[in-house]
């Protein structure tokens, strides 16, 4: 899978142009690395001998971009996935929240919602649920489907109940699905509140503003201009005071926002600062 | 900083790291990427442990992180490291590849692309055969390969393997291998 390398730089970036000009898929500023291995990757899965005949089944058979923006983004997620991190939302940040009467949180890049569950699970336990409003997205539609069916390999509930544990879970974890042969269908109080839909990091906008906004692990497959626009993007749509969560080695370290936000704990989450502190801030500056 | 000395290692390679930190020069003119196979948790431990024993700074990077001489990368658990053409690294979290994540032969496979001939990598101790592809592609675009020697090594499969499947330019001992990273450096 790594070798033979099918495809050259040119040639890519060329393919990648074709794709947002013919489609609206952009994935042009995706980081460079890691689109090449996911494309030379796709073209070992769907057995192409070369990049040419990619190119072809790309741009000849639209219906074959929707299995190309499903291996192109990486869909591997986990519920309560690095628990401290969960806990320190569950600690930290729901508390805070409590103060509004209408939370919105935005899951971007919500991937098959193994996430979004975990944090109505939270909700739940901190007793805000009924005023939350989770707003689950991401740019492949196929995922939203499963997503919104909330039915998880029963293999995983191990894991996943024990990443709950660490997470501060208060329960069982049993309790929040019913088994039924291979699959784990969740609860459908903790469904209630969600919003399933697709949205695009890189050509979609704001859509609302929120207290909370949570993209892990999507970030990193953006180049470094990408991610600077979408940091501007989620700062747009988010509160002041609000609060941004990123994957455990995702950072606002190298970005422009990171004079406007601090981090509130040893996790990755941060929180917008008021607007006349960021006055004094860049005028300090 | 044209020059990049990569390390992959899985069991019985940490043992080899301590004892070749403590020698490395304090001034190295490049930086070094180790990718080492553990568990999934965040054990930052690992970190600390390794900056113990050496006087270069010991890295778990964050995305986007710009390499800079002198200082030891060690990859994060559970994501794979990639290098761009800016000499940055970028993460990736996508599927486990030979059942490894971090993969030595993606971090071996995308350096090389960047560093070219100036690649130099190094395959430690470890169970399994992660490693063979990277070199494979480090030799392919004329960079250099080295292996523990097996028979120092606490588990000698992925060194033998590392010999016996694709072309090493240097065997060395575990005592041989910081003399060998200081003399690379450019004064």
């Amino acid at each position: 899978m790594i070798e033979p390398d099918l495809i050259r730089d040119e040639e890519l970036e060329k393919l990648l142009i074709e794709i947002a000009e013919l489609y609206g898929y952009d994935f042009t500023q995706y980081s460079k690395a890691s689109i090449k291995r996911r494309v030379n990757r796709i073209c070992v899965i769907d057995k192409f001998t070369s990049f040419a005949e990619l190119r072809y089944q790309l741009i000849k058979q639209p219906s074959y971009l929707q299995r190309f923006i499903e291996e192109i983004t990486v869909n591997v997620t986990e519920m309560f996935r690095d628990p401290s991190f969960y806990k320190a939302l569950r600690d930290d940040v729901f508390p805070q929240l409590d103060t509004y009467p209408i939370i919105r949180i935005w899951l971007a890049g919500c991937s098959t919602g193994e996430e979004v569950y975990s944090l109505a699970i939270i909700a739940k336990e901190t007793n805000l649920i009924q005023k939350t409003l989770f707003y689950a997205t991401d740019i492949n539609p196929s995922v939203l489907e499963k997503a919104r069916d909330g039915i998880f390999p029963i293999s995983q509930m191990k894991l996943y109940s024990e990443n709950y544990i660490n997470s501060g879970g208060l329960k069982n974890f049993s309790d929040y699905y019913t088994a039924n042969y291979d699959f784990a269908r969740f609860n459908d109080d903790l469904k209630q509140k969600m919003i399933f839909s697709t949205h695009n990091l890189v050509s979609d906008r704001s859509f609302n503003e929120f207290q909370l906004i949570i993209c892990r692990n999507v970030l990193i497959y953006f180049d470094k201009d990408l991610q600077a626009k979408v940091f501007k993007l989620f700062d747009d749509s988010l509160e002041h005071l609000g609060f941004l969560g990123l994957g455990s080695k995702e950072t606002l370290r190298f970005s422009q926002l990171d004079k406007h936000y601090h981090q509130i704990s040893t996790e990755k989450i941060w929180r917008k600062q008021k607007e006349d502190k960021r006055l004094i801030k860049s005028n300090n500056f | 900083m044209d020059t990049i000395f990569l390390i992959g290692g899985s069991a019985g390679s940490l043992k080899v790291l301590l004892e070749v930190l403590p020698e490395l020069s304090a001034n190295l003119t490049f930086p070094i990427i180790i990718i080492l196979h553990r568990k999934g948790y965040v054990d930052s431990q690992l970190v600390n442990l390794l900056n113990a024993k050496t006087s270069l700074n010991v890295i778990e990077p964050d995305d986007k992180e710009p390499l800079s001489p002198g200082n030891i990368y060690l990859a994060p658990p559970d994501y794979h490291l990639l290098l761009e053409q800016d000499k940055t690294i970028s993460l990736d979290f996508s599927e486990k590849f030979n059942f490894s994540r971090p993969s030595i032969d993606i971090t071996f496979s995308s350096a090389v692309k960047i560093f070219k001939e100036n690649t130099f990598a190094l395959i430690l101790s470890g169970a399994n055969a992660d490693g063979v592809e990277g070199l494979k592609a480090v030799k392919a675009n004329n960079g250099t390969t080295l292996a523990q020697n097996p028979i120092t090594a606490e588990v000698n499969y992925m060194p033998l393997q590392a010999i016996t499947q694709s072309k090493i330019d240097f065997v060395l001992n575990p005592s041989e291998i910081a003399t060998f990273i200081n003399k690379l450096n450019v004064s």
